[in-house]
């Protein structure tokens, strides 16, 4: 802690060789698991995050089923192995939260109306941990959905801003997770020009905040681009398969 | 897992008649869109704790009580203190809570006022430290919610903000062997800050403060900025499911420090005479 290190050097490049701009590189694989309806391998710099779809399916126990839409039941879990020290496989407050965080950036996008009295069972596994898991979690759980076949409003993209070195950057690394003074996921839906998620903390002006939120909308928009892609590549093989 | 909710039922007309009035910008309690309702504080009630804080915000109300024990700074943080932070959403304050471990909302409620109160840097953290890396204070915050009238958040950020304010820690004094030796001496917790929170309700794109039990069961979706007395932003928080325009979320930012001007000349005002008799009140 007393040791601070620098994060941004004066030529404005960050310890991983990236710009305040750049996103860590991403990696999408649709169709990773074979018995969920829907999955996807979600990579983010050292980030995997693993997210399933199940359903719309009967619910059990009964009494928690609506009349009028599905339900949505969301798991956000980290591996013990995912993190520099092992995480207790116990629930933490965190992923009670950010499970509850996650579900509720989802219920206003995905079509629930259209299927009453079902559930529509969504896990997000985080395998290794890099910062910016919750965002991570459900840019990977909206495609985990559309690859399941599940209507919803537009596509979610994530993306996490924050502050190091007292400049606004995107897509926080771990370092600057851990030693920058703000961090800001944020959820946003391009088609709709919409936020589903937003969280801060840490300590920004308010002159700040708008850059952040301005930043986060633009890294949202090249998240989205590569889920568009990820997801046509996927639909046009299967249709090339067919002929 | 977190499962969706049934919503509360709220009857169509008292819906209907809430989003006529707003439209034209008045409120079912006739409040203005930014106007919050009444605030009131009692300190120092509960003599056991080592500070406490009663706080009503219209019908809500919420107790904080702080405890200071003797406990092991973290790891990796051998030169600070520790601040927990609980709340508990007791089955008395409404129909809808029920009894049990805290579930997702009182933890989420709980992890929001601990990242209002740690982000500000509120609670001198350093200052806590006894004997780096082995003995400090670890300051236990709890959060009992009393009266569910709507607006948890803004209700208990400044409750325990409060409590904080009204805490006094035993001072040790450490002997060449490093033993501990408690004495007479008692003193404030040393505190930088003074967090105060400010909460939107959204219906039909349309937002406004400090959301009644009513509002908050019509609302689409809420949003919470912690402000610092400087005007910076320590803590942001969107609950339950619902969308927000950008350009709404830049809106709510300024004029939600506005209102935190309001709320902080209140909760710093009244602070001379007898801790029990220092009731504030928020007209606006």
């Amino acid at each position: 802690m007393s040791t601070k290190r620098q994060l941004i050097n004066e030529q404005g490049i960050r310890t991983d060789g990236r710009g305040v701009d750049d996103l860590r590189p991403i990696k999408i694989t649709l169709g990773y698991l074979t018995h969920a309806n829907g999955s996807v391998l979600y990579e983010q710099g050292k980030n995997k995050i693993l997210a399933a779809v199940f359903g719309p399916s009967e619910v059990h126990p009964k009494h928690t089923e609506l009349p009028d839409r599905a339900i949505l039941r969301v798991r956000y879990r980290m591996a013990p192995f995912s993190t520099e020290e092992r995480k207790s496989p116990a629930p933490t407050r965190r992923e009670i939260e950010l499970s509850m965080v996650i579900r509720n950036a989802l219920e206003s996008v995905v079509l629930t109306e259209l299927f009453p009295r079902t559930v529509i069972d969504i896990f997000v596994e985080v395998l290794q941990a890099d910062a910016g898991t919750r965002v991570a979690g459900v840019t990977a759980a909206a495609l985990a959905l559309a690859d399941a076949g599940i209507p919803m409003r537009g596509i979610t993209a994530g993306c996490a801003v924050g502050k190091a070195d007292g400049k606004i950057v995107c897509d926080l690394n771990d370092i600057e997770d851990k030693e920058g003074e703000a961090d800001m996921p944020v959820a946003y839906i391009p088609t709709l020009n919409k936020i589903s998620l937003l969280q801060m903390d840490g300590l920004m002006t308010q002159e700040e905040f708008k850059q952040a939120l301005s930043k986060a909308i633009n890294s949202a928009m090249k998240v989205y681009q590569l889920q568009v892609n990820a997801l046509k590549t996927k639909y046009i093989k299967r249709e090339e398969v067919k002929k | 897992m977190s499962i969706t909710r049934e919503k509360p039922v709220v009857s169509k007309i008292l819906q209907k008649e809430m989003l006529e009035l707003l439209s034209n910008g008045v409120r079912i309690d006739k409040r203005k869109l930014d106007e919050y309702r009444k605030i009131s504080y009692q300190t120092g009630i509960i003599e056991k704790a080592d500070g406490s804080a009663l706080l009503s915000l219209g019908e809500t109300m919420v107790l904080v009580g702080v405890k200071v024990e003797l406990g092991q700074p973290f790891g990796d943080t051998p030169d600070q203190g520790v601040l927990v932070v609980n709340a508990e959403l007791l089955p008395l304050a409404s129909q809808t809570f029920e009894p049990g471990p805290p579930d997702e909302r009182a933890i989420a409620l709980a992890r929001y006022v601990d990242r209002s109160i740690r982000e500000s840097n509120m609670v001198d953290l350093k200052s806590l430290v006894i004997v780096p890396g082995k003995v400090c204070y670890v300051v236990y915050v709890d959060v009992y919610v009393l009266d569910y009238g709507g607006n948890l958040i803004d209700a208990s950020v400044l409750a325990a903000a409060k409590a904080l304010e009204n805490t006094k820690i035993r001072k040790y004094e450490v002997d060449e062997n490093g033993k501990l030796t408690e004495t007479e001496n008692v003193e404030n917790l040393k505190l930088n800050d003074f967090p105060i929170s400010v909460t939107f309700g959204i219906i039909n794109n349309k937002y406004f403060v400090d959301p009644n039990l009513e509002e908050e069961q019509t609302c689409d979706t809420f949003l919470t900025f912690t402000y610092t007395q400087t005007g910076n932003i320590c803590a942001v928080m969107k609950n339950e499911q619902g969308l927000i325009s950008p350009a709404q979320v830049i809106e709510m930012m300024e004029l939600g420090w506005k209102k935190a001007k309001e709320i902080s000349s209140l909760m710093l005002g009244g602070q001379k005479g007898n801790d029990q008799e220092n009731i504030g009140n928020a007209g606006s």
